[in-house]
């Protein structure tokens, strides 16, 4: 699924937009990293494109038509995995499969599960696994539906660092065998050069960086890996000229 | 928990039976030595006796039939009333603006003191008592269903919306059973009221049920029937306690507080 964000606006209230006049384009098939500091707006933006938001101003293209609501295409992997703890793992998955028969649900959520390695807890209940067993139940509760677009909200924020490793090949190796578009928020810029065929900067609510990563897959962490890395991060830290003002403000209080 | 032997956990079952038993055993014990007068305080044995003799002329069975008829059906009543504003409350901002404030009106006007004015209303039949249990079961059940569904982690119903969840499937598999353990508590404190509320409306003003077999029993100074139905009435407790207990066990078994401790702890 292809996204297109034209002048994408977001106030809350009489403040300061939080998003202004953001354009985006993804083309389908793309893995995406947004990266940017705290409550720089990357979470909202991925919040409009799911449809569980609207912009205040601006218009959101899916596949060249404009957004309405939630697509049935589309799914969210959140921060925290958000599985039903009074539904066993299984059933939890076969919520992803919305509109098959109970048969047909259940065997490609025991496909699924085998994708993540998790087929074996298939009966249990959510709250006897780990976090990172449970943000694998939540992949496969997203992938069961064959998604055309995937949404990751920081979905390994809550990790530890080896859990990460593996789930981010994980997360990579399915969208290479299933080709959907990725959106990963994050705010790992590593996480980010690891996973994304382009790396977007988001500051003071638009698009400060664009940036291809032009590495093979799978990546290893080499110079080149380290170059882009240190491109971002530069200018993640970068003090800027035109928030020069505001920076002082800050510094002073 | 960590390390039960069978010893142990036999051990564990009996506990609770412990001090009902002692208690019984001293009592009787006082009695028969004449320390507590038979006229204050019959002991065991004579209730004992007394529940037989009343088995056997029909007036127990009857009187325990008639009351737990009157508790049921009433607590279906409140009970269904309650739940169903708890509902529509939970959900619906405008249905909770227009009938929370009366709710919480109603609800702390003491049920028992409207007894004077539910003899008037229904005379000493059944209606009357069905009419104060129900009275008294609603609110307990109004208050937990609508925090249950208040509590409602927010995330789980974003995440049904995602997921493609209907509206009726978004109460089914969402909202209802995130708001059962709250249900449950609402529903165990019902219970209690539910006999609270029967036996004081029996004791007032009935012609038949427990509650009336104590007070006709004290009329004749049987003080034996009046020990009985006062045990009567924790025995009955006590069951409605261990339904509501197993309702809790089979309905929450995903909860870790409610379902069965494992074996094996999870691994990681």
């Amino acid at each position: 699924m292809s996204i297109d964000l034209q002048q994408v606006t977001k106030r809350f209230g009489n403040g300061p937009a939080v998003l202004d006049g953001l354009n985006l384009s993804i083309r389908a098939g793309e893995f995406i990293a947004v990266v940017g500091r705290s409550g720089c707006g990357k979470s909202t933006l991925l919040r409009f494109i799911a449809g569980l938001e609207a912009p205040s101003d601006g218009a959101i293209l899916r596949d060249g038509r404009p957004a309405a609501g939630i697509d049935p295409s589309a799914r969210v992997m959140f921060q925290d995995s958000r599985l039903l703890p009074w539904q066993t793992v299984e059933q939890n998955v076969m919520l992803g499969a919305q509109g098959l028969g109970r048969k047909e649900a259940r065997e490609k959520a025991r496909e699924a599960l085998r994708l993540v390695g998790l087929e074996a807890r298939a009966r249990d209940w959510p709250s006897v696994l780990s976090g990172g067993q449970k943000q694998r139940v939540a992949l496969a509760r997203a992938l069961i539906g064959n998604p055309r677009l995937l949404l990751l909200d920081e979905p390994l924020g809550a990790l530890d660092a080896l859990t990460r490793i593996e789930m981010q090949r994980l997360i990579e190796r399915l969208w290479q065998q299933q080709g959907f578009t990725a959106l990963l928020v994050t705010h790992d810029v590593a996480e980010a050069v690891a996973l994304a065929d382009r790396v977007i900067l988001i500051e003071r609510g638009t698009v400060a960086l664009d940036l291809p990563i032009a590495l093979a897959r799978p990546r290893v962490k080499d110079t080149g890996f380290a170059h882009f890395e240190k491109r971002i991060l530069d200018r993640v830290l970068e003090p800027d000229d035109r928030a020069g003002a505001q920076t002082e403000m800050v510094y002073l209080i | 928990m960590r390390e039960t032997s069978a010893a142990f956990r036999r051990f564990e079952a009996v506990l609770p039976w412990i001090l009902p038993v002692l208690v019984v055993a001293v009592w009787q014990i006082l009695g028969s030595l004449g320390v507590l007068s038979n006229r204050i305080m019959p002991t065991p044995v004579q209730v004992a006796e007394a529940a037989v003799r009343l088995t056997q002329s029909g007036e127990l069975p009857h009187s325990l039939a008639v009351s737990t008829w009157r508790a049921l059906v009433g607590f279906l009543i409140g009970g269904s009333i309650g739940f169903l504003f708890g509902l529509v409350n939970g959900v619906a901002r405008l249905a909770e603006k227009l009938t929370d404030s009366s709710i919480q009106m109603i609800r702390n006007v003491p049920h028992l003191a409207m007894i004077p004015l539910v003899i008037v209303w229904f005379g000493i039949g059944d209606e009357g008592k069905i009419f104060l249990v129900a009275l008294g079961v609603l609110f307990p059940i109004y208050l937990n269903t609508l925090h249950g569904i208040r509590s409602v982690d927010p995330g789980l119903i974003e995440m049904g919306r995602v997921y493609g969840l209907g509206r009726g499937a978004l109460y089914r598999k969402v909202i209802l059973p995130g708001a059962m353990p709250s249900i449950l508590v609402g529903l165990r404190y019902a219970l209690g009221i539910m006999w609270l509320t029967l036996i004081v409306a029996e004791t007032i003003s009935s012609k038949d049920g427990i509650g009336y077999m104590a007070m006709n029993a004290r009329e004749f100074f049987q003080l034996d029937v009046v020990v009985l139905c006062i045990l009567l009435y924790s025995l009955l407790g006590k069951v409605s306690d261990l339904m509501a207990k197993g309702l809790e066990r089979s309905w929450l078994k995903w909860h870790p507080h409610f379902g069965k401790p494992r074996a094996n702890p999870p691994s990681a």
